[in-house]
């Protein structure tokens, strides 16, 4: 948090959203300082994937302010939208790797496409990357297909950080992968994010990774931050929707929409 | 009464509300051609997908319906002594009417699917948002080379199309219909006109984009993974056959409507 006056790299303020009748952020507000690790936590459908697809502008608030390094973004024209996105990154929850291209050219597709760099230099660019998140130059070649879920994430974690953004944003980094890649997945981002110098903010319902990646944790409930503080802080929040969340207990505060057999 | 008007009126609204849609959907995709980078690459791809490989259900559907034409015309002409009409009536037919139809149609099944299906995928899988982080237009890489794809694809299936229907007419003319072939070909070529070729092709560019834009459209707005994917296929397919009819009509009207 930016608590010494300094501008946050991303601020929200108020943000509001909604399908049909499901309102599912209800006045959002959260900072985030610059190179700051922040973990947005909360139950599944409590609009984590929302909120960041709306900081990154894939989807628009009915109401609130986002800022990056104190520019309004909510409204921004398209122009300079994906001229913002330069400084993006963004590791999907499914890794939404293009199954049309090689692994390389799935890592080198920012560069390419999104800002005209010659395939040649991309391509060096991609296997130095995938070498980062441990894969050899042999896997570039192949298609996302034939790797396995904890490869595919890596593909991704190597695609996110291509271009050496500012910010990257990873939704649910480790879900579905077994303890052991999830860990590995977990160092890489930590140890990528701090060579980068990057800000970076995750969303998980994973507190092993919240414990491992965050210098910051947030839990979002009902379309509202109930709670944030230090990631040290996270087992004595002294609220009873945290601890039920950080215990996985059914009894609590925060009750599961079970329909009756 | 004012129930059954209400929801006349609210069909109506839908009806509008989707039909702005999907001009606000083309107007993005060909604003797209108006701001570099275009993407040569994956234009020609397109074509090579659209129109190469379309080629044998193009070719086998357009000379099959020239030689049922040719059989039914001179069935129906033969009761007044009529006969030399048919090979005018097939060429007619074929380069005005069924050729870019049958080919429009047959390429709504072939591609517009496909392309519906594809980037429906895309979108339930996220790979369309990941395009927009990597700072790379979904209109311009996805929608923009399909829609000229199909602009410039079709006029050349239906040249390929309209050239096998008249043979097929031909074929049935000669062999089983005992026509003279010299004669057949002199009927074929006296009474065709620059204006039934032009008209046929200017269908099809139309028809091409209809099958793109339905099949970007559809794919493009696709939710709820396999169901919703699946779901847009079949709308892309249907919407763009009755869209097709619909054009072919209106088209019909301009070029050769009093």
């Amino acid at each position: 948090m930016s608590g010494d006056g300094a501008i946050p790299k991303i601020s929200v303020r108020g943000v509001r959203k909604s399908f049909g009748p499901k309102i599912v952020l209800d006045g959002v507000d959260i900072d985030c300082g610059v190179g700051e690790s922040l973990v947005i936590i909360g139950g599944s459908g409590t609009g984590k994937s929302v909120l960041v697809k709306c900081i990154l502008g894939l989807l628009r608030p009915e109401a609130g302010s986002i800022r990056i390094d104190g520019i309004e973004t909510v409204g921004m024209p398209r122009r300079e939208r994906t001229a913002l996105m330069h400084r993006f990154g963004m590791l999907f929850q499914g890794s939404a790797l293009f199954d049309s291209l090689r692994v390389w050219e799935n890592v080198a597709f920012g560069l390419v496409q999104g800002r005209g760099m010659e395939r040649a230099k991309a391509r060096r660019i991609a296997l130095d990357k995938l070498a980062a998140v441990g894969l050899g130059a042999e896997v570039g070649e192949l298609s996302p297909a034939e790797l396995s879920g904890g490869m595919q994430k890596r593909v991704a974690l190597a695609r996110a950080i291509a271009a050496e953004p500012e910010i990257i944003f990873f939704d649910e980094p480790t879900t579905g992968l077994d303890p052991i890649m999830a860990d590995v997945i977990n160092d890489l981002i930590v140890t990528l994010v701090r060579q980068l110098g990057a800000t970076a903010v995750s969303i998980t319902h994973d507190m092993v990774s919240a414990r491992k990646i965050a210098d910051r944790i947030a839990m979002l409930h009902r379309g509202k931050i109930i709670w944030q503080g230090p990631a040290g802080a996270v087992d004595d929040s002294g609220n009873p929707y945290v601890d039920q969340f950080v215990h996985g207990r059914a009894e609590g505060p925060i009750k599961m929409e079970v329909r009756a057999l | 009464m004012i129930v059954f008007l209400a929801a006349v009126g609210a069909a109506f609204l839908g009806f509008l509300a989707a039909t702005g849609r999907l001009v606000g959907f083309a107007l993005l995709g060909l604003a797209a051609l108006f701001s570099p980078p275009l993407y040569p690459r994956l234009i020609l791809r397109q074509v090579v997908y659209m129109g190469y490989y379309s080629l044998p259900v193009v070719g086998l559907t357009a000379i099959f319906t020239g030689m049922v034409l040719a059989l039914q015309s001179y069935t129906g002409f033969s009761r007044f002594n009529a006969e030399s009409a048919v090979a005018t009536v097939v060429v007619l037919s074929v380069t005005r009417e069924l050729g870019p139809v049958i080919a429009g149609l047959m390429v709504a099944g072939r591609v517009g699917a496909a392309m519906a299906a594809e980037i429906g995928t895309m979108r339930v899988t996220d790979q369309i948002d990941a395009l927009t982080t990597l700072s790379t237009d979904p209109f311009r890489y996805l929608v923009l080379p399909r829609l000229l794809a199909g602009l410039i694809t079709l006029p050349l299936l239906v040249v390929v199309a309209d050239i096998i229907g008249v043979f097929g007419g031909y074929i049935v003319g000669t062999v089983k219909l005992g026509f003279n072939p010299a004669n057949y070909l002199t009927q074929t070529e006296t009474y065709l006109e620059r204006m039934d070729v032009i008209s046929g092709l200017v269908k099809a560019g139309v028809f091409g984009f209809i099958v793109s834009l339905m099949g970007c459209y559809h794919g493009y707005h696709s939710r709820g993974g396999a169901e919703g994917v699946g779901q847009a296929t079949t709308y892309a397919v249907v919407s763009a056959s009755i869209l097709i009819l619909i054009a072919n009509y209106m088209l019909t009207t301009a070029f050769f409507g009093r």
